[in-house]
């Protein structure tokens, strides 16, 4: 199974690669890409070096313009397409029907891959990205069981891809408009999910205050690790209850899973992460490599020293491994 | 690691302007090796951002459009756009990006605040710079470089926490 890695900085996809990536996604630096944040991501000289880069090792680049486009405004849209492909992206990683047709159209020998934004999670519908699109891959939602996933590869005729490691989100990814509630900005058509402009932490006592717009997202007491401030892993004032009413702040984490996954027909594992920094690339990055070429048993020990990198400093197999609440 | 009482006591007594001579030397040499490294805050360039190491007595401001740092005794830190606080090696540990920001900040080890979106995009520049200090450092050393640049790799492998500096 190959190793799909991210990078939000070319220095971040240097390491992704030294470190033994099979493949690094990355967008350029606007809202054509689901990590559209300040300061991070790829111009197209940037990109242009980084291809380079990954073909000297042997590594393939896959160019994420996974946001929807908007109405008017399709050319940016055009333009990331036409310039990854003419940069020499190994594949596009697109959400938006409309631009599957457009590169289907102008580049047919262009790989094409379903973003996980497209939130594709049954046969019907990505066969038809296939037959229509010639899509080769599809990026599954972290919404589907291992055994969803089985069922799922016998009935597709393409790739499967599924994020193992990192940030986790919970909802049908490209669908959810929880940001969008709060802020007016979402990852779907803005690239961004809980933007940092709308976030401000606060120290009210001994406690971190975490606010999302004009929602208060979480109270984090003295001691305890802290999280990202978007609403699906809020805690709230739930009837008589205070707690974590979609999920807790933590991570996705299902390298005890691997040999199921590849048992269940998936051809490619994702790590996410493009908005953490280089650091946080090369230590998961080079784990994860450990880790696939070590026998199950090893593979706790080795994965556990990532928790401490991991959002709440905890993670989960999340709906890969189904138990409601 | 937090910094030695030892080494940071003397801070208190050191002049300001003494110690601001210094920390510019350092960082118009840093800015000289990377020339780029405030490229990628575009409009965030403007912005005050404030660096407060939790363990001196001291806090510093980088204003990147006016290429300055500057230096300031507690409890008197100037006004900010966007504010890090943490233990000072933690804070060289993010400078030359050998830690990862979101982790320490899980961790409770630093706390941001202020304009988020400006220290956001400060961070990923910073990131993208391989800033080095050793070799940054020690280049201003002369003929003493190298020795210069043994010596502080060798204080950074033994401060920065264990997980940090073993990918390079």
């Amino acid at each position: 199974m190959e190793l799909i890695c991210p990078a939000g900085t070319p220095a971040a996809f240097r390491e992704a690669v030294d470190a033994g990536a099979d493949a690094v996604y990355c967008g350029f630096r606007d809202e054509t890409n689901a990590r559209n944040f300040p300061g991070l991501n790829f111009s197209r000289d940037e990109l242009k070096a980084a291809i380079a880069y990954a073909r000297q090792h042997g590594t393939m680049t896959f160019v994420a313009i996974n946001t929807f486009m908007r109405a008017g405004r399709e050319k940016l849209w055009h333009e990331a397409v036409d310039d990854a492909v003419r940069l020499g992206g190994d594949a596009v990683i697109l959400a938006d029907f409309g631009l599957m047709a457009y590169t289907a159209e102008r580049y047919p020998e262009q790989r094409l891959h379903v973003s996980v934004q497209a939130s594709a999670a049954n046969a019907d519908a990505v066969n038809f990205l296939v037959e229509t699109f010639r899509a080769k891959r599809v990026v599954l939602p972290r919404i589907l069981t291992i055994p969803d996933i089985a069922r799922l590869a016998k009935q597709i005729r393409c790739e499967i891809e599924v994020f193992v490691f990192g940030g986790l989100c919970v909802m049908a990814e490209g669908r959810c408009s929880l940001s969008s509630y709060a802020t007016g900005k979402s990852p779907n058509m803005n690239g961004v999910c809980s933007p940092a402009s709308h976030v401000r932490y606060r120290e009210d006592g001994r406690e971190l205050v975490s606010e999302l717009g004009e929602y208060t997202i979480n109270r984090f007491p003295a001691g305890e690790a802290a999280g990202y401030p978007t609403l699906c892993k809020g805690r709230f004032n739930v009837a008589d209850e205070r707690g974590y009413a979609f999920e807790d702040p933590v991570s996705l984490d299902v390298m005890d899973h691997v040999d199921l996954l590849r048992e269940a027909g998936v051809s490619a594992l994702k790590i996410e992460g493009r908005q953490r920094g280089k650091a946080y690339v090369a230590e998961v990055v080079s784990v994860m490599r450990r880790a696939l070429a070590a026998n199950a048993a090893d593979r706790p020990a080795l994965i556990s020293r990532l928790r401490l990198l991991s959002e709440g400093q905890r993670t989960t197999s999340g709906a890969y491994e189904k138990r409601w609440r | 690691m937090t910094v030695p009482p030892a080494m940071a006591v003397p801070l208190r007594l050191i002049p300001v302007p003494a110690i601001e001579r210094a920390t510019r030397l350092v960082f118009s040499h840093v800015m000289m090796r990377h020339p780029g490294l405030f490229d990628r805050l575009g409009e965030h360039a403007g912005k005050r951002y404030g660096f407060f190491p939790s363990d001196l007595p001291v806090g510093f401001l980088v204003e990147p459009a006016k290429n300055r740092i500057s230096v300031h005794r507690k409890p008197d830190l100037p006004a900010t756009d966007a504010a890090v606080t943490g233990g000072f090696v933690l804070l060289l540990g993010l400078l030359e990006g050998r830690l990862d920001g979101d982790a320490v900040f899980f961790s409770r080890d630093l706390t941001v605040t202020g304009d988020m979106e400006a220290m956001l995009a400060l961070r990923n520049a910073l990131d993208d710079c391989n800033i080095d200090l050793p070799t940054d450092i020690g280049s201003l050393a002369g003929p003493f470089a190298p020795l210069v640049r043994r010596t502080a790799v060798e204080i950074r492998s033994r401060v920065l926490p264990k997980e940090a500096g073993q990918w390079n």
